[in-house]
Formats: structure tokens, C-alpha cells, sequence
């Protein structure tokens, strides 16, 4: 059952379901941080629309900068920002910054320790018709290999204003990541946001525990739900923060269930699912099984398509967890 | 003013860049690697730096109204190093653990390493960027420091350096002066075979930037020219400095083979005897 400790959206299996891009709670919290920070600042290379910072650009106009399409410069102009006293906010999509841009936001961002959130746009298969060269499936990979760098996948638009505000918290470099398309709202203004990974649904002597990030999550709730209702107890788990990681919580997690399904849009080399595996193979090794982009790239379809597709969806999950023996 | 210097003040430079040569050539033989020619062909510029021009206080590396010196491409960092230490960021002795374990100075320079340090560099065409957001952010705080950038020509061969020229240029960053190490030479050759630059002022000019070229070992028309930039209020200012790279040992001098090598104990015994030489010859003047 989802976890009534945690306040999650009580319409969640309506058809009703309210759905929101996680770029527009990006873009409420730079509103709301533009307003109570004189500090921050926010950059883009030629996408203010659909990073979702017009808004900022309107109301702080003097804190906003339009760098054109040079995501090399994005990041290191951000990177002299922040050293200078401000944070700065730099958006583009995700294949360009932190792809295009890695070695300039390795040097002047994450060994430089600038105060840069890297906001990374239109991640995932999920990107939908743009097709394969606009579709990141290795930004978390990226990111996550850098020392100091936090990294943020915020399942939904609620969570995805709270990392962003989080984000202006913390003193250094941070990536953020979201998704293009409109997806169910699963959290609510209640339920925690922190570095501990959450369980949403819980069970019983559960089987299999599920660790979700992103928008995917709300499909591992769905194959969760279908699972129940064949007696087949799992728990999932929303991996928010994959770095610096909740590694307590997911070696207890495995522990009570002895197996692990993992759940991203996002090549499985590399990213959440590689994390939960490195602590579990240094701390309780436990039988895994990696849901997310098989070693190939994705091409033009509608979002839900490519996500069935390449077996990320409900489905999918459900199998895994069944066909674990 | 900044152009206001003594015929004394002036040896006194020269003298002090001719000794802050022999600290790179024992500091780079003591690491036994490092880059020596582009070392020894910006010591004029950043003894003026130092020694002249910076608004800094080398007891108080991060008092918010120095001006910022940044460094873009950092394989030259002895010479920042021996100016540093010259004018008392560090002990002079710190300059023997170049490149070593545990040292503060890394083979590329790292911000968080050694206070004074703006940024870290070595990744070349970074540090236009970098000082546009300083220089940025000095303009949101309505601080008055300068903005510094060091490059090299070589390093223009990077799309980041023409994507910042592009964005000073169109916002028009006064607080910004760029000096260019124009010495010709790259790893591979000269610059002019390896990829051209020529027309370069012309190039510059095309950017919105204002423009000077300067002989980069005078150190007189250096310190006029960033004298000049402070009174250009529309635009940023890129300072063209024509060096010889090597320069003050006959054997490395316009030679790409010192790019990017260290003198062993000879080759460094003879460059300290011609920088010994030239001390003299300053001091007799």
C-alpha cells in the first residue's frame, strides 16, 4: 500500500490523476528563490521557454542571462558566478549540458567547487518525438562520477521545486534533472524531501524491493499495485538524491526483501541502478535486476510508446519482479 | 594613475621579472617537468601584474575588492607561481615543491589549493568565461575591481573562447581586459601552421572588443595599455602582447620544443648563467 506516512497524492490511481512536467516546479522554485535570494541568478543557452526560467526572466531581468547556443560558455560563466558570491542557476537540455559541456563542468564547476546547479532538461526516452540525439540517457552517469557533485532525479513537479530549492541550500555544484512531458503528480507539499530514500509503497514480507528515480517511479507504483492484488508483496523506493547516496536505507531495503529491481530512464550502465549495485556489492550482495536503457539509443515516438518500447513501463517492472526466481 | 611610473620604479620591474625567470628555471628543474617557454615569455607581464597593476593584498588573498587575475591557460603557472611567492602570497621556498605530492602547487594550477588562485585551469579556453561571470557579479554587487583574463593564442583555437568573445563583446563588459600571449608557438608548431589566427586583431575588432597590440616585454607600454583599457567604458579590452616565448635564454627562445619541457641540470646551468647576465646589465644601467 503506498505509505501513509509520507502524504502521497491520495488521487494517485485516478484516471484523474493531476500531471505536471517536473521543469515546471523548476521553474516556480526559481521564481520563488529570485525573491528571497538576491544571490541567485539564472543562465540559459538559447531555451528559456522550455527550461522553464521565462518567468525568472521577466520578474529578475537583471539577474538572467541569455548566453545563446554555447553551453561551453553556460557553464563557465556560471562557474565564475559562482565563485564570486552568487548562485547560478545554468539550464539547457541535458545532452548538452552536462553531455556537450562535460569536461568544462568537470573542470571549472565540480573541481573548481563553484557554486553552479547544473539544471539538465528533456532527460530521458521520454523526450519523446525529437528523437534519439535529444533523448539523455547518460547525464546521471556523468554527474554522478564527479567528486562533490550532488545529484537530484525528482519524481514530480512538487518534488522537483523542493530539489531546486534544496539545491540553492547546499554550497557547491549540483545536478538537477527533468523530464519534458506532463507526468501524475505523486507527492504532495507534506511528504519529506531529504537525502533519505523513501519508501512509497510498502508490504508485508516483501519479495522484491523496487528502487525508482524520476518520473518512473509512478509506473513502478503502478506494477506495485498490480503485484499486490496477485499476492505478490514488493516495496518501492524513490531514489531522489542518487548522490551523495542514502546507502544505509538501501542496504536495509535489500536486507528485508533479497531482491532488487531497479527502475530509470537512463542507460543502466552508469547510472541509479549501476549506484545501488556498487553498495550492495560492497555491502550485502543481493540479486539485481536493472530495468532501464539496454546499451542502445532510443528514437522518435510519442513519450509512453518509447517507454513501453524499450520495457521501462508498469509492465515491464511487473515481469521483472515475477520472473525473478 | 597606473601609467605613472618612475625610471626607477621601471628597473626595479625589470629587475624583479628577470629574477622571477630564475625562479621558474630552478623551480621547473626541481619538478624535472613543466612548461618552461611560456613561463619565461609572460614573466614581464606578470611582474607588472604583481608588482604594479593588481589591486591585491597578498596577506588577505580573498579581500573582496582585489582585482581578479585569472589565468586561462594554466601550464603556465610557474611564473604565476614565482610572482606569487615574490610578492608575498607564499615563502619562496614553497617554489621547490612544484609538482610534487602534497604540494600546494599543483602542475595545473587548483583554486581551492592555494589562496590568490581564482580559478582552476589547464583545460585551455575556460578563463574568458570564467571572469565574465566575476566580472559579472562585480557588476551585480556595484564592486569597481578589474577583471584579468590571461590567455594564450594557441588556446584560440577553442569554440569557448569565441562563444565568451561573442558574449562580452555584446554586453559590452568594460570591467574585462584580456591579455593575449601572442608567442606564435603551440605543441605542434606555430600557430600559423598548425591553425591560423591572422587576422587576429581583426577578429577581436569583429567581437566588439577594443583592441591594442603591444610589445608583450615592455613593460612601460604594457602598463600604458592597461592603462588605456580602464578608459574604455563601452567595451572590453583585449591587449594583443607580442612576446618571444623563452624569452631571456638564447636557446629556448621561439623554439616549440620548450613548450612544454623541463631544463635537466645543465640546460639549467646555462640559463642562469644568461639571466645572470642580464641582471647585471640591468643593474649597471
Amino acid at each position: 500500500m503506498l505509505n501513509p506516512d509520507l502524504k502521497l497524492n491520495q488521487n494517485l490511481f485516478e484516471a484523474t490523476v493531476e500531471k505536471k512536467a517536473t521543469r515546471e516546479g523548476f521553474g516556480e522554485a526559481l521564481i520563488e528563490l529570485g525573491e528571497t535570494n538576491p544571490n541567485v541568478v539564472v543562465l540559459t543557452a538559447d531555451l528559456s521557454e522550455s527550461t522553464k526560467v521565462e518567468g525568472f526572466a521577466k520578474k529578475f531581468p537583471e539577474r538572467f542571462y541569455q548566453v545563446g547556443v554555447a553551453e561551453q560558455n553556460l557553464v563557465s560563466i556560471a562557474a565564475g558566478l559562482g565563485i564570486s558570491g552568487k548562485i547560478a542557476f545554468a539550464t539547457s537540455y541535458a545532452v548538452f549540458s552536462p553531455g556537450k559541456n562535460w569536461e568544462t563542468v568537470r573542470t571549472t564547476i565540480a573541481y573548481n567547487q563553484s557554486n553552479v546547479k547544473i539544471a539538465g532538461h528533456h532527460s530521458g526516452i521520454m523526450t519523446g518525438p525529437d528523437g534519439a540525439t535529444h533523448q539523455s540517457l547518460e547525464d546521471i552517469a556523468l554527474t554522478r562520477v564527479l567528486p562533490g557533485m550532488t545529484v537530484f532525479s525528482p519524481c514530480d513537479a512538487i518534488e522537483a521545486k523542493k530539489a531546486t530549492l534544496e539545491a540553492a541550500k547546499i554550497n557547491g555544484p549540483v545536478y538537477l534533472r527533468f523530464t519534458r512531458e506532463k507526468t501524475p503528480v505523486i507527492t504532495t507539499e507534506q511528504t519529506p524531501f531529504d537525502n533519505q530514500i523513501q519508501t512509497f509503497w510498502t508490504s508485508e514480507k516483501p519479495k522484491v524491493t523496487i528502487f525508482a528515480t524520476g518520473y518512473l517511479l509512478y509506473q513502478a507504483l503502478l506494477a506495485a499495485r498490480s503485484l499486490a492484488e496477485q499476492n505478490i508483496p514488493v516495496l518501492v523506493a524513490n531514489v531522489a538524491t542518487v548522490k551523495p547516496c542514502d546507502e544505509d536505507t538501501i542496504v536495509e531495503l535489500a536486507r528485508e526483501s533479497g531482491k532488487v529491481v531497479t527502475v530509470e530512464d537512463h542507460q543502466v550502465a552508469g547510472g541509479m541502478g549501476s549506484m545501488i549495485a556498487e553498495i550492495l556489492a560492497k555491502k550485502r550482495p543481493t540479486p539485481i535486476k536493472f530495468i532501464g536503457m539496454q546499451d542502445a539509443f532510443g528514437e522518435s515516438g510519442k513519450s509512453l510508446e518509447l517507454v513501453r518500447k524499450f520495457q521501462m513501463d508498469e509492465k515491464a517492472i511487473e515481469e521483472a519482479v515475477k520472473n525473478f526466481s | 594613475m597606473i601609467s605613472d611610473l618612475s625610471e626607477e620604479k621601471l628597473k626595479d620591474l625589470e629587475l624583479k621579472a628577470n629574477q622571477a625567470r630564475q625562479l621558474v628555471i630552478e623551480m621547473l628543474l626541481e619538478a624535472g617537468s613543466g612548461h618552461t617557454a611560456g613561463s619565461l615569455g609572460m614573466a614581464d607581464i606578470f611582474t607588472a601584474f604583481y608588482f604594479h597593476i593588481l589591486k591585491h593584498d597578498p596577506k588577505n588573498p580573498a579581500w573582496l575588492d582585489r582585482d581578479r587575475l585569472i589565468l586561462s591557460n594554466g601550464h603556465i603557472c610557474p611564473i604565476r607561481y614565482a610572482t606569487m611567492a615574490m610578492s608575498g602570497y607564499f615563502p619562496v621556498e614553497e617554489l621547490k615543491t612544484l609538482r610534487k605530492l602534497g604540494s600546494r602547487l599543483q602542475g595545473h594550477p587548483h583554486r581551492t589549493s592555494l589562496p590568490g588562485l581564482e580559478t582552476t585551469s589547464g583545460p585551455l579556453g575556460e578563463g574568458i568565461s570564467q571572469g565574465i561571470g566575476i566580472a559579472l557579479a562585480a557588476k551585480l554587487d556595484k564592486k569597481d575591481y578589474q577583471v584579468y583574463v590571461l590567455t594564450s593564442d594557441g588556446e584560440h583555437e577553442e569554440g569557448n573562447i569565441w562563444e565568451a568573445a561573442m558574449f562580452a563583446g555584446k554586453n559590452k563588459l568594460s570591467n574585462l581586459t584580456q591579455v593575449i600571449d601572442r608567442n606564435f608557438i603551440q605543441i605542434d608548431g606555430d600557430t600559423e601552421n598548425v591553425m591560423p589566427l591572422e587576422p587576429f586583431k581583426a577578429k577581436y575588432e569583429a567581437f566588439n572588443w577594443h583592441v591594442l597590440e603591444i610589445d608583450g616585454h615592455n613593460i612601460r607600454e604594457f602598463i600604458d595599455a592597461i592603462g588605456q583599457a580602464h578608459g574604455i567604458a563601452d567595451k572590453p579590452t583585449v591587449i594583443i602582447a607580442n612576446t618571444i616565448p623563452g624569452k631571456g635564454v638564447s636557446f629556448m627562445e621561439k623554439d616549440c620544443l620548450w613548450h612544454g619541457k623541463a631544463p635537466n641540470a645543465e640546460e639549467a646551468k646555462k640559463a642562469m648563467e644568461e639571466l645572470k647576465a642580464q641582471q647585471a646589465e640591468i643593474e649597471q644601467e
